[in-house]
């Protein structure tokens, strides 16, 4: 039986504290999730009864921290409907995840010339990395135009893909809310030759994710999105692509022997695990994928796209031409997040006079300058939802942008 | 607890409304120097035109950005325009220690500034004018780095007039 989704905000401590005197409406899921007292519990408990460093000791509770890693390993791996928990690498986070493809695949594998492709709405983390290799090794860069609606612009898409030896693309925008269509672009990619790499850190924590079904070679995502603490990430791919892989960070752990003259790299995913793991945050992130999915992630998807949905509409009703809403306009077409201007004011203001009651958004370029500039704008203030948000959330919204009109009023 | 009327005095929404010294200038003879806030992607370009007496003859503002951002430049600009490249510096110093700002908390630009700094308050108030208002920004630390945004690329400017 699926939780009441309507019930969820009481499972969230942090939501009863008051900010200015105001209830917390927390409208920044996108930039990272709250935690349910199942999670935070899950961190503690493992700290005051479990804690030991893993695959190393013999005695009892460092077995156990050893099944606590390697059982969140098992969950995560079923959450995405990865073949075996060994495609599984636990990083810091979808930055590290992504780095660490282009630096042990695209270091392996790319050479001078050989082009990567990627979208004008990719988050920096999908961007710097491979303007580092193009720096280090002189590959090429080729990009995904978006169109006006805020959906990527496909009409060139085999010439781009032409000779690529790789497709980077964002399951869903961090500013937009765009949905990708994966199954697509990994079907002309592997038409191409190229592999597929995935960001779903904005995809995963919200809608039911199948890497097979996907047909993604690639996939980075972070825990604290997805109501896990902050410090774990995760790369998931096939795992002849993992096998085939140079090893990342060198150390403890990631090694099977170490002579003088070498080392022996452990099997996947331990090979890219160097030193000792963050086991409480993989024990939380556990922790959160057995409350989402008792949710279920099809509810959590129907959760969002009504409430994103009322969210259009109100904003829509109560300040017409005032509130400019970026990315596509058909809720089921997007994730909850809502990148708005409003009335010319800079987003740092609005940011600013929302703060006042209570309700926490993002402003600035979030982390997505090249798209930033495809929209023509700086910054915008951007409002993203999750499974504790409610139409009282979105009313509040609604209610204080008011407050910004009356301190910007020109 | 700091009210937004600490923040937005109505000084600084007439200086964002109707900015000062909007424009650019003639490179050469003035110089031309861009400030940028990573972490919002504020926007500040300073044009100053120094004469051989090291007075500031002419200063125009571009760029883009929040209310504080672009008020405090635009403030700064009619402060340090017809000053002389002393002045200038020390106003920016004064600017710093309203910010409660010692040098050294701000990375390398204008880090030749040296005066002003925890001094005399009611010298710097006097010194400031109007910029004054701009002290409720102190009261939300976020906003500092909106504020100084603009001394610190005029800062840069003098030394590269100077150069």
């Amino acid at each position: 039986m699926n939780k009441l989704i309507c019930d969820l905000k009481s499972d969230f401590p942090i939501l009863s504290r008051l900010v200015h005197d105001q209830r917390l409406v927390y409208l920044d899921s996108a930039n990272t999730s709250q935690k349910p007292q199942a999670v935070i519990d899950a961190i503690s408990n493992y700290y005051e009864k479990t804690n030991a460093n893993v695959h190393r000791g013999s005695y009892t509770i460092a077995v156990e921290a050893t099944d606590a890693l390697e059982s969140a390993r098992s969950k995560t791996a079923q959450f995405i409907n990865a073949v075996s928990a060994a495609e599984v690498v636990f990083t810091k986070n979808a930055t590290e995840s992504m780095n660490l493809i282009a630096r042990c695949w695209g270091g392996a594998n790319l050479d001078v010339d050989d082009v990567v492709v990627i979208t004008e709405m990719e988050h920096h983390a999908n961007i710097v990395p491979w303007h580092m290799l193009a720096a280090q090794k002189g590959i090429q860069l080729r990009w995904i135009p978006i169109a006006s609606d805020g959906r990527l612009d496909l009409t060139s898409l085999d010439q781009l893909l032409d000779g690529a030896k790789l497709l980077s693309v964002t399951a869903m925008s961090n500013v937009l809310g765009t949905l990708n269509p994966i199954e697509r672009l990994a079907e002309a990619a592997h038409a191409c030759g190229a592999l597929l790499a995935v960001d779903g850190s904005q995809f995963v924590p919200h809608l039911a994710t199948d890497v097979q079904a996907m047909g993604a070679d690639f996939m980075v995502f972070t825990g604290h999105k997805m109501l896990g603490p902050m410090g774990i990430g995760v790369l998931w791919a096939r795992a002849e692509l993992l096998e085939a892989m140079p090893a990342f960070l060198g150390g403890g752990e990631m090694i099977l022997d170490v002579t003088k003259e070498g080392f022996k790299t452990n099997d996947i995913p331990w090979k890219f695990e160097a030193g000792t793991p963050m086991v409480a945050e993989a024990v939380g992130l556990g922790a959160a994928i057995d409350y989402l999915s008792a949710i279920g992630m099809h509810e959590v998807r129907r959760h969002e796209v009504s409430l994103t949905a009322y969210a259009l509409r109100t904003l829509t009703e109560r300040h017409g031409n005032r509130i400019v809403i970026h990315g596509p306009s058909e809720p089921a077409e997007r994730g909850g997040v809502l990148s708005f201007v409003y009335d010319d004011v800079h987003p740092h203001d609005v940011a600013q006079v929302l703060d006042q009651a209570g309700v926490c958004v993002r402003a600035g370029h979030h982390c997505a300058k090249p798209l930033m500039r495809a929209l023509g704008v700086t910054a915008t203030s951007r409002a993203s939802v999750y499974v504790y948000n409610n139409e009282a959330d979105i009313d509040q919204l609604a209610e204080s942008l008011n407050d910004v009109s009356a301190t910007f009023s020109f | 607890m700091p009210g937004l009327e600490d923040l937005y005095r109505e000084i600084i929404l007439d200086h964002y409304r109707s900015p000062r010294n909007r424009g650019d200038l003639e490179t050469p003879p003035a110089v031309r120097v861009e400030g940028f806030n990573p972490l919002c992607g504020d926007e500040i370009i300073v044009y100053i035109h120094v004469d051989e007496g090291k007075r500031i003859v002419d200063v125009a503002i571009g760029g883009q950005g929040c209310s504080i951002s672009q008020s405090s430049a635009s403030m700064m600009s009619a402060a340090v325009k017809g000053k002389t490249v002393d002045e200038a510096r020390k106003l920016i110093g004064a600017f710093k220690g309203l910010m409660s700002i010692h040098e050294g908390e701000i990375g390398g630009d204008g880090s030749e500034t040296d005066i002003g700094i925890g001094g005399d308050v009611e010298s710097t108030a006097t010194q400031l004018g109007d910029i004054e208002a701009l002290k409720g920004v102190v009261k939300f630390p976020v906003r500092i780095k909106c504020a100084t945004l603009g001394w610190n690329t005029l800062a840069q400017a003098l030394d590269e007039a100077g150069s």
